[in-house]
């Protein structure tokens, strides 16, 4: 038989954790703490969000797009760490590969395999991959790196602590350690450039229109255009990194 | 009716107060104003990203001085290129327009770095030419106009 003494104090202890449940869910809600709830921001429809197209075919290896970023985005030349470089792949007849990036391409190509010995050769240009789900904003031990409304990928370098995470964490290989300022750094597709509405510098330089970049968002954009009329793959696509750079005539051997 | 909390559990119930009130304040500052405006992240992080100088100055600063140029280019395959695709960053050279802050590039090299022929170029991308055996030691401007390479000089 239950007292009335029983009765009242579990009427009490419900009633307290109903007024616990109610202010915590309530605090939550306040709109300083939301990013406790959840990190994600919505999506702001107005502005852009940016792709990427990279044209294999029409890519020549001058290297002017990493020369241009290294003159841009002020990294040393050397040591050779690079925002964007460019890889050669050359297919030989006996099905080997031979992958060459000399200074990241820097200086331009000199083919070190005979004509007569060559099934295929083609340059690949590499940068980042500006992925949606990307891991190194995942890994981020301290929220200084981020995908920004516009689907850029950016680094805080004054809140970065150096912890080389990111580095380790990106599939692509396109961050780096800056040799200057000690915090992680890579591609932000010129950002500085794109709030001035100039094109970012690889895509000013590039001779061939290898490079390309646009809204997403706008299906009317010469980038969607290209990218309903052509197959594109992006790299690592089992890797689900919802990467946002697409290569055209990308072929088996890339990595 | 007297509530009533056995006095090891209010002892408690203070310490936790105590510590939660040190970690919110901590807390206060310690994280940056804006951390949170937009997501997990520092919000003026965005302007900072947007901060840096340019150097590249946007093929549309070169056309405001130099649109004879450009029609010579636009006459052939060199249209499309950018001045400063060869040129290298112009910003300097937009705001001092002086001749010292733009590069003038010279050379067999240079014109190599897009002509060279390789085995992983397109033919139909871009012209090539086998930089050994065509005219050794001669410069490529000699007989090539820069802006309009594809008349040969006679």
């Amino acid at each position: 038989m239950e007292s009335e003494k029983v009765r009242s104090s579990r009427r009490k202890f419900l009633k307290s954790a109903a007024t616990l449940a109610g202010a915590t869910i309530g605090y939550s809600w306040l709109k300083s703490t939301q990013f406790l709830v959840h990190g994600a921001e919505p999506e702001d429809k107005s502005l852009p969000w940016y792709g990427i197209v990279i044209d294999i075919e029409k890519c020549i290896g001058c290297g002017n797009c990493a020369k241009a970023c290294k003159n841009e985005n002020d990294v040393p030349k050397e040591p050779f760490f690079f925002r964007n470089w460019v890889e050669q792949y050359t297919v030989k007849n006996d099905g080997s590969v031979i992958i060459e990036s000399p200074n990241g391409g820097i200086d331009g190509f000199k083919q070190s395999v005979p004509d007569d010995e060559i099934f295929k050769s083609y340059f690949v240009p590499k940068m980042c991959n500006h992925c949606a789900k990307s891991p190194c904003i995942q890994v981020c031990p301290v929220g200084a790196t981020y995908d920004s409304p516009e689907g850029v990928v950016l680094i805080d370098e004054k809140y970065c602590i150096g912890c080389r995470y990111c580095v380790q964490a990106c599939p692509y290989g396109c961050r780096f350690i800056h040799p200057v300022k000690k915090v992680a750094n890579k591609c932000t597709l010129c950002y500085h450039r794109l709030k001035k509405n100039l094109a970012p510098a690889c895509f000013e330089v590039c001779p061939t229109g290898a490079r390309m970049y646009g809204n997403l968002r706008d299906k009317n954009s010469e980038l969607v255009k290209f990218l309903k009329t052509h197959t594109t793959q992006v790299l690592r696509p089992n890797l689900n990194t919802g990467s946002k750079l697409y290569y055209n005539a990308l072929s088996s051997e890339v990595k | 009716m007297k509530f009533y909390l056995p006095p090891q559990i209010s002892r408690l119930a203070i310490a936790f107060a105590v510590f939660i009130t040190l970690f919110l304040v901590a807390r206060h500052f310690l994280v940056p104003e804006t951390f949170g405006q937009y997501g997990h992240y520092r919000g003026a992080s965005l302007d900072d990203n947007a901060m840096p100088v340019i150097h590249f100055s946007g093929q549309q600063a070169c056309l405001d001085c130099h649109q004879d140029i450009e029609d010579l280019k636009l006459q052939g395959p060199h249209k499309g290129i950018h001045c400063e695709t060869c040129h290298g960053p112009g910003q300097a050279h937009v705001v001092s327009g002086e001749a010292k802050d733009i590069f003038k590039p010279s050379g067999r090299e240079f014109c190599g770095n897009c002509h060279s022929s390789n085995a992983a170029k397109k033919k139909e991308t871009i012209h090539q030419v086998n930089m050994s055996t065509k005219n050794p030691g001669k410069n490529c401007t000699e007989c090539h106009n820069p802006h309009q390479p594809w008349k040969v000089k006679k």
